[in-house]
């Protein structure tokens, strides 16, 4: 089956040490360049909201920050289960890689989105369906991490926190709309319309590119962290030993 | 024992009701150990009153949270023992060795861990509700979706304890874990109080519930199935 090559060799340690390797540079430099990009556009060339002025452009962080949150759980929930039933320990590293890189977005779009409400609601926190659901997602972030870090035997700790993951993006809609269907009960109109204003496309086109720029750093994250999951747990093996005596990278 | 003289029956259904009564015999031989949660159960909620006004006209307003905070925390309580002792006794390994689908046993075990330690705090409800200022017309709700709460939560808290397994420092852990995902749980139920306090009808967040609950005794088996598995290796 030549088609799942690809698959087979991605279950292999040295290869995808490779390959990763030699993607990082990649996915930095890019999201290096959207990010700077991005910052820019965002922040000095658009121009100011006609309601919010100024305070609307920490949405060029807040906003990518809520979509890399989401998008890492997703990760971490299909490297799970793909390690845990091709029993491909790679899949297993990508997940420990990326549950501390999702869970660092999730608070940066907490942290960002109760700076941003100060002003514009007066609150520093609105019990806001948005607001509750992803601080959920954030306490599974930490209950992940740490059933990872309550097993001392490597191979419990990945094949544990994987089902726990599974269980987790089983739950996350669930969870969504329940906190949605909660909030519709306590309070008349959310503060943030679900329909935003159309934005003009010197607002749009920047917050496009760091979009772009998350994600392209998000990939970088895990390929640095993946390669530094795959050096501590195959510190043993004599591929990586005769990778370190012959210097290369 | 002569219960090998009889024709023992054999079969999946056999094996989970005989995992359930041993579960619930052995539960009823410790009654003081079944009642702890439900001891608990009226020491929390006291503990609102006391922290908050003894105003029954302010404390119908809280009471459904009180309700769902109180059960959640003590059904917690009971969880962290639910495959402890069965992991050190070598049960656990009788059950995977049996041959007998592991998910059915561990679906016993939930029902009768929610026999032991949920069905009482159900019946300990309307007393709890009494002194809360909860109307006797809203007791009959308050029952049925405590009684389908914890249901779900013991589901879900069998996941939970599963996978903490041969951790460290379990129970700090298992809340962490199963706390979030109980949220749901407590949104409708709190609701479906909240509603019979009021006097309104109750379907919508009782029907939720039923599903939640539905859906989460046909998930979890397999997920604590799992996980009691790699706990094993």
């Amino acid at each position: 089956m030549a088609t799942w090559t690809w698959f087979h060799k991605l279950g292999s340690p040295p290869h995808v040490y490779r390959i990763a390797g030699r993607f990082a540079p990649w996915f930095g430099w890019g999201a290096l360049l959207c990010i700077v990009y991005g910052l820019f556009g965002g922040l000095v060339l658009a121009p100011p909201d006609y309601q919010q002025k100024d305070a609307f452009r920490i949405i060029y962080v807040h906003a990518p920050a809520a979509w890399l949150s989401l998008s890492c759980y997703t990760t971490m929930a299909v490297a799970a289960f793909v390690g845990l039933v091709w029993r491909m320990k790679i899949a297993h590293a990508a997940a420990a890689a990326i549950a501390p890189v999702g869970a660092s977005f999730a608070f940066v779009c907490l942290a960002t989105g109760s700076l941003w409400g100060r002003p514009m609601w007066g609150t520093w926190w609105e019990w806001d369906a948005r607001l509750t659901s992803q601080l959920i997602l954030l306490f599974l972030y930490l209950g992940y991490m740490a059933l990872r870090s309550a097993h001392d035997d490597l191979q419990r700790a990945d094949r544990s926190s994987a089902v726990l993951a599974i269980v987790g993006v089983v739950n996350v809609p669930i969870i969504h709309y329940s906190v949605y269907w909660w909030n519709s009960l306590h309070q008349g109109a959310t503060v943030m319309k679900a329909d935003r204003p159309s934005m003009p496309s010197e607002m749009l086109v920047p917050l496009l590119v760091m979009f772009l720029g998350f994600t392209l750093f998000q990939l970088w994250v895990l390929c640095t962290r993946l390669r530094a999951e795959i050096l501590e747990r195959e510190r043993n093996a004599r591929w990586l030993q005769e990778q370190i005596r012959d210097g290369a990278r | 024992m002569n219960a090998g003289e009889r024709a023992v029956p054999t079969g999946m259904l056999a094996a989970g009701a005989a995992t359930f009564r041993r579960d619930v015999v052995l539960a009823f031989r410790r009654p003081g150990q079944m009642l702890q949660p439900v001891v608990f159960f009226l020491i929390v909620t006291t503990l609102f009153p006391l922290s908050l006004s003894p105003q029954l006209s302010q404390l119908r307003d809280i009471s459904p949270g009180i309700l769902w905070v109180g059960a959640l925390l003590s059904s917690l309580l009971a969880l962290e023992s639910l495959f402890r002792a069965d992991l050190e006794d070598g049960t656990l390994e009788q059950w995977v060795i049996s041959g007998q689908p592991l998910a059915v046993q561990v679906l016993a075990r939930i029902l009768a861990h929610w026999t032991v330690s949920g069905l009482p705090l159900v019946a300990a409800a309307p007393l709890v509700g009494a002194s809360l200022a909860v109307p006797a017309s809203a007791f009959g709700t308050t029952m049925l979706v405590l009684g389908l709460g914890t249901l779900c939560l013991s589901g879900l808290g069998a996941a939970g304890a599963a996978l903490t397994l041969g951790s460290r420092r379990a129970s700090v852990l298992l809340s962490l874990l199963v706390l979030p995902l109980a949220m749901p749980i407590l949104i409708f139920g709190a609701r479906g109080v909240d509603l019979a306090i009021l006097g309104e009808p109750t379907r919508g967040p009782v029907l939720l519930l039923s599903a939640l609950t539905i859906l989460t005794l046909s998930l979890t088996p397999w997920a604590a199935a799992s996980a009691v598995r790699i706990s094993l290796e």
